[in-house]
């Protein structure tokens, strides 16, 4: 699995990311993390509201940092 | 899979408590706004002993009364335009500004600016989104000047400090600049002014709306996170703001700038004063309202604030990733010159 954390190193997208760190480890799955940060990548997404988590390709959630229990959720799609 | 039949009855009871909490809290915010005044009065007029009369009683006084004042307003307005916003996204906001032309377009951008949740920190990924998905550059740049201009914070705080005529002066102020600046922008043709790369951007697969797919518990949590991210971020000029204001209100004579200050190049060079300097709604109202009980026109003291909140250095440095120096001057000369127009018009009218 494909995961990738976009925003511009804010306090949310570090939350993001150890939450994200977190989910994975829960469910004990395989993932490379990849934390994109120049914007307009970023933008390339479609992603306006930072923090934005991309799985596999897809952006599955932009604009806030859902809870572990939402990103589990997210993750087992 | 959340909605399931057994899960009903929990989540019934779940529901009923945490509206017990939010009606708790709003009791709360009710009582302490009732009793800041009373009790500040007894804190430094009665126990501390300052005479109300004096510079230092009345600066200490507006210090303090204006501090909690203004705190318990913003916490209150942020957390609930936070749960109205999260109905809202610029994702949607740049749907329904996709196929409209200039005009209709800016003033659609400048209401929805108004309404969308956007912080200035996402200005440049938002306009590469919007231009990149054929928002036009001056509909794009109306939407960017009404968003920081008119926003929930200043509105909020202007009607608790000076009542709904000025507010409503002043939201309809800024709606006409962003509107005007924008359609203005996007009539001088500055596209090459844009770095190539925004409009070499392509959108890969479909944006995910921001605002879909929320609980009630989802957006409560958001606007006490909200609430707690925006008072970080402020205090400082918060605490600035409301020093100065405080040393104005004591110090400075009643009347003073009245006496002073009330010909026409008072707009302009408060223009020019509030331009350079970087603050948000919050920091610049107490100084705002200072200047004002001491007898700065009405027109003049709103051109000010409208020059700090819309205008700024850091401002300027962001948006030099996206654009080229050449068209952020012309944004800041024009939309300077808006206020500038608007702050003279609303001392005329006054």
């Amino acid at each position: 699995m494909d995961i990738k954390i976009l925003g511009s190193g804010c306090a949310n997208c570090q939350r993001l990311e150890a939450a994200t760190h977190e989910a994975v480890d829960q469910l004990g799955l395989d993932a490379s993390f990849e934390k994109v940060t120049d914007v307009a990548e970023i933008a390339s997404w479609g992603v306006m509201h930072t923090p934005a988590l991309v799985i596999d390709d897809e952006v599955v959630m932009s604009g806030r940092v859902p809870t572990t229990e939402q990103l589990k959720e997210l993750l087992a799609r | 899979m959340r909605h399931a039949a057994t899960l009903d009855a929990r989540s019934a009871g779940h529901g009923l408590r945490r509206w017990t909490y939010v009606g708790a809290a709003a009791l709360c915010w009710v009582t302490l706004y009732q009793l800041n005044l009373g009790f500040w009065n007894w804190v430094v007029f009665d126990v501390l002993g300052l005479d109300p009369e004096s510079r230092l009683g009345g600066s200490v006084h507006f210090f303090f009364y204006d501090i909690t004042k203004i705190t318990l307003l913003l916490v209150g307005v942020i957390f609930i335009v936070t749960v109205l916003r999260s109905f809202m996204s610029v994702e949607r906001t740049r749907a329904l500004l996709g196929g409209r032309r200039e005009g209709v377009g800016n003033v659609a951008a400048a209401g929805l600016g108004v309404i969308t949740p956007f912080c200035s920190c996402s200005a440049v990924p938002v306009f590469i989104g919007f231009v990149a998905a054929g928002v036009p550059l001056g509909v794009t740049l109306s939407f960017l000047i009404a968003s920081p201009l008119v926003n929930e914070v200043a509105i909020v705080l202007l009607f608790g400090l000076f009542g709904w005529q000025t507010t409503a002066m002043y939201i309809a102020g800024g709606m006409v600049i962003a509107i005007v600046a924008g359609t203005v922008l996007g009539r001088l043709h500055l596209e090459r002014w844009v770095e190539p790369f925004v409009f070499q951007t392509t959108l890969r697969g479909k944006p995910v709306d921001s605002s879909a797919g929320l609980s009630w518990d989802d957006r409560l949590t958001m606007a006490r996170e909200e609430v707690a991210s925006i008072l970080r971020k402020v205090w400082p000029y918060l605490l600035v703001g409301i020093g100065v204001g405080a040393v104005i209100h004591g110090w400075l004579p009643a009347d003073w700038f009245a006496a002073h200050a009330t010909g026409w190049w008072g707009v302009p060079l408060a223009v020019l004063i509030g331009v350079p300097l970087y603050s948000n709604a919050a920091g610049v109202l107490p100084l705002v309202e200072a200047l004002h009980d001491k007898g700065l026109p009405m027109g003049t003291v709103l051109a000010f604030m409208m020059s700090v909140v819309a205008l700024s250095l850091p401002e300027m440095i962001l948006l030099r990733r996206v654009l080229k120096p050449r068209l952020i001057a012309t944004y800041f000369g024009v939309v300077a010159s808006s206020i500038l127009v608007i702050g003279l018009l609303f001392n005329l009218m006054l």
